[in-house]
C-alpha cells in the first residue's frame, strides 16, 4: 500500500537515535482515499441472530440451554483440564442439582421437628451459602476466578453426590442391614472423592501455589458435610 | 532490626515487645523486607484476609504454625507476639470454628449410632438441628467474647503504660486458634469411656485456657490485681462453660425425648425414676457408671406424640 516506514535501526548508523525518529521522514507516494463506506461484516448477521432467538421456538431455546448444562455435566463426570465450565458459566445446573438433592434429603412433615434430617430450606441454605462462603474465601486468598464462575464450578461438582443420593435411596428400598450400610458408605465415599477431584481440577489452578491447600480445605469441608447428610439419610 | 538480633539469646519477650511498639518496622524474617501494615481490615476492593496478601512466605505453613502454637502454649510465649507477629488473619479462626461446629454435629450423630448398636431400643435419627445449634453457639462465642474482652481491655487502657492492648482482630484470632484443640478432643469423645472423656476434656480445656492466659498475662499484669484476676478467671470460666457445653450437646438438643437418650447410656440395671432426673440421666456422651450420680435411667413415660419405636 503506502511506502513502508524506513527500516527500524539501520545497522550502519552507529549514533543512537531517539525512538521513532524516522517516522517524520515517511512520505506517502500516493493518495489513499479515506472516504467511503464502513461496513461491519458481522452486523447483519448479528441482527438476524438476535431476532432469530426471539422468534425461534421455545423448544429450541430450552434445548440449547439443556445441551449446555448437559455438556457441563459431562465435564464434571470426566474432569479434564478444560475451560468450558469456567468460560461459559451458568447457574442452571447448580440450581437443578441443589433442588433435586434438597427434595430427596428432606424429611417428611409428619415427623417430629427436632430430631430428623434437614428440611428442604436447610439443605438449600447450606449448599448455597456454603458455596458463597467458599467463593469469598478463595477471592480473599487472592484467587483470580470470578464470583459466579466459582459458584458454577462448586454447584456442578455436586453432581456425583446427587448420583450417590439416588443410589442410596434405591439401596434403602431393600432391607436394612450392615451390607446395606456398607454399600451406601462405599458409594458415598467414592462420589465424595470424585467431587473433590473434579472441583479441585477447576479451582486449584486459580490460586497462587502457596495457598492452594488453604483454598481446597473449605471445599473438602463443604462436600464432606453434604456427604454426611446423604449418608445419614433415613427414610421415615 | 539489630536490636532484635542482639536480644535473640536473651529474653525473647523484649524483642517482640519492641516489635509491637513499632509495628511498621520492616521485619527481617529472612524472606522479605516489605514494611508491614499494622492490620489490614478484611474486605476492600483488593480483598484480603487481614494482611495475608503481603506475606510472601507460604501461607499454608503460616496457618499450620499458628495452629501448632495454639496447641502447645508455653509460659514465656505470647501467642500474639510470637505467632501472629501483628499480622492477624481471619482464615484460621473462621474455618476452625466451622470445622468444630460440623465435627461436633457429626460426632454427636455418631455417638447415637454407636449407642443404637449396643442398645437397639434407641431410636436413631439424623438430628440435623445439632449443626445449627453448634454453629450458632461457636460463632457467637468466637466473636462476642473477644469483642467483650477487647472492649474491657480498651477501657482499662489508661492504667497500662508499657504495652498497648491487642486489636480486636488479634483477639478474635487468639480465640479462634485456641478453639482448635477441641477438634481432636471431640473426636476422642467418641470412645465411650467416661473417665477418658473427662480426662481429655480437662486436658483440652487446660491447653486452650493456658494459651489464652499466657497471651493475656503481659497485658493485664500492669493492671491492678483485682482486675487482672477477675479478667483471667472470667476468661477461663467462659472457656470451661464452652467445653462443658460441647460435652453435653447431644443431651441438650434432644433432652425432651425420654425413650431414647442419645449417647451411650448403657447402665446395666434400668430403674424407673421420676421426671426431674430425666434430662440428667441422658447426659449426651457420658456413660453413667454403676454407683454414680447419674445411675438411674429413665424407662419410658409415655409422652404424647411419640414416634413409634423402631
Amino acid at each position: 500500500m503506502a511506502e513502508a516506514a524506513e527500516s527500524p535501526g539501520d545497522p550502519g548508523t552507529a549514533t543512537p537515535r531517539p525512538l521513532f525518529a524516522g517516522l517524520s521522514d515517511i512520505s506517502i507516494s500516493q493518495d489513499i482515499p479515506v472516504e467511503g463506506e464502513i461496513t461491519i461484516p458481522m452486523r447483519s448477521r448479528i441482527r438476524e441472530f438476535d431476532s432469530s432467538t426471539l422468534n425461534e421456538s421455545v423448544q429450541n431455546t430450552i434445548m440449547r440451554d439443556l445441551k449446555a448444562v448437559g455438556k457441563k455435566f459431562m465435564h464434571v463426570l470426566y474432569p479434564r483440564k478444560s475451560n468450558t465450565l469456567l468460560r461459559d458459566w451458568d447457574l442452571w445446573g447448580p440450581l437443578i442439582l441443589c433442588v433435586t438433592l434438597a427434595l430427596m434429603l428432606q424429611r417428611g412433615s409428619v415427623d417430629s421437628e427436632k430430631d430428623g434430617g434437614p428440611q428442604f430450606a436447610e439443605v438449600f441454605v447450606i449448599v448455597w451459602f456454603g458455596a458463597v462462603t467458599i467463593t469469598l474465601n478463595s477471592k480473599l486468598l487472592g484467587g483470580n476466578i470470578s464470583f459466579f464462575q466459582s459458584l458454577c464450578v462448586l454447584g456442578y461438582c455436586i453432581l456425583p453426590l446427587t448420583v450417590a443420593m439416588l443410589v442410596c435411596r434405591l439401596v434403602l428400598l431393600t432391607e436394612p442391614g450392615p451390607i446395606n450400610f456398607m454399600v451406601r458408605l462405599f458409594v458415598v465415599i467414592v462420589m465424595f472423592a470424585w467431587s473433590i477431584v473434579a472441583s479441585t481440577a477447576f479451582l486449584a489452578d486459580s490460586q497462587p501455589p502457596n495457598r492452594k491447600a488453604l483454598a481446597v480445605y473449605p471445599v473438602f469441608l463443604f462436600y464432606f458435610v453434604i456427604s454426611w447428610m446423604i449418608l445419614t439419610f433415613t427414610p421415615q | 532490626m539489630a536490636a532484635a538480633d542482639e536480644l535473640a539469646f536473651h529474653e525473647f519477650e523484649e524483642a517482640t515487645d519492641l516489635l509491637a511498639q513499632t509495628p511498621n518496622e520492616a521485619t527481617t524474617r529472612g524472606d522479605q523486607l516489605v514494611p508491614q501494615q499494622h492490620v489490614a481490615v478484611a474486605v476492600d476492593s483488593g480483598g484480603s484476609y487481614g494482611a495475608e496478601d503481603e506475606v510472601e512466605e507460604s501461607d499454608k505453613t503460616a496457618v499450620l504454625d499458628r495452629i501448632k502454637g495454639s496447641l502447645l502454649p508455653r509460659p514465656g510465649h505470647n501467642f500474639v507476639r510470637h505467632h501472629l507477629r501483628n499480622r492477624p488473619d481471619l482464615y484460621g479462626p473462621f474455618w476452625i470454628c466451622a470445622t468444630l461446629a460440623f465435627v461436633l454435629a457429626v460426632t454427636g450423630n455418631l455417638t447415637l449410632v454407636l449407642a443404637q448398636r449396643r442398645d437397639p431400643s434407641i431410636h436413631y435419627s439424623p438430628q440435623f438441628h445439632k449443626v445449627t445449634v453448634a454453629g450458632t453457639a461457636i460463632y457467637c462465642y468466637a466473636w462476642l467474647v473477644p469483642l467483650a474482652l477487647w472492649g474491657f481491655l480498651q477501657w482499662r487502657k489508661g492504667v497500662r503504660e508499657r504495652m498497648g492492648p491487642y486489636t480486636f482482630l488479634e483477639t478474635v484470632c487468639v480465640y479462634g486458634y485456641s478453639l482448635f484443640v477441641f477438634i481432636p478432643t471431640v473426636v476422642l469423645w467418641l470412645i465411650p469411656v467416661p473417665w477418658l472423656q473427662w480426662l481429655s476434656g480437662a486436658l483440652a480445656l487446660a491447653l486452650s485456657a493456658a494459651g489464652l492466659v499466657f497471651t493475656l498475662w503481659p497485658v493485664v499484669r500492669e493492671d491492678t490485681r483485682w482486675a487482672a484476676v477477675l479478667l483471667l478467671s472470667v476468661v477461663v470460666l467462659l472457656h470451661a462453660l464452652l467445653a462443658t457445653g460441647f460435652l453435653l450437646l447431644p443431651a441438650a438438643t434432644s433432652g425432651a425425648r425420654s425413650t431414647s437418650p442419645p449417647g451411650h447410656i448403657s447402665a446395666p440395671n434400668r430403674t424407673t425414676v421420676t421426671a426431674p432426673t430425666k434430662v440428667r440421666s441422658s447426659l449426651g456422651r457420658l456413660e453413667p457408671a454403676g454407683v454414680s450420680l447419674f445411675q438411674a435411667q429413665h424407662k419410658g413415660v409415655p409422652l404424647p406424640a411419640l414416634p413409634p419405636r423402631r
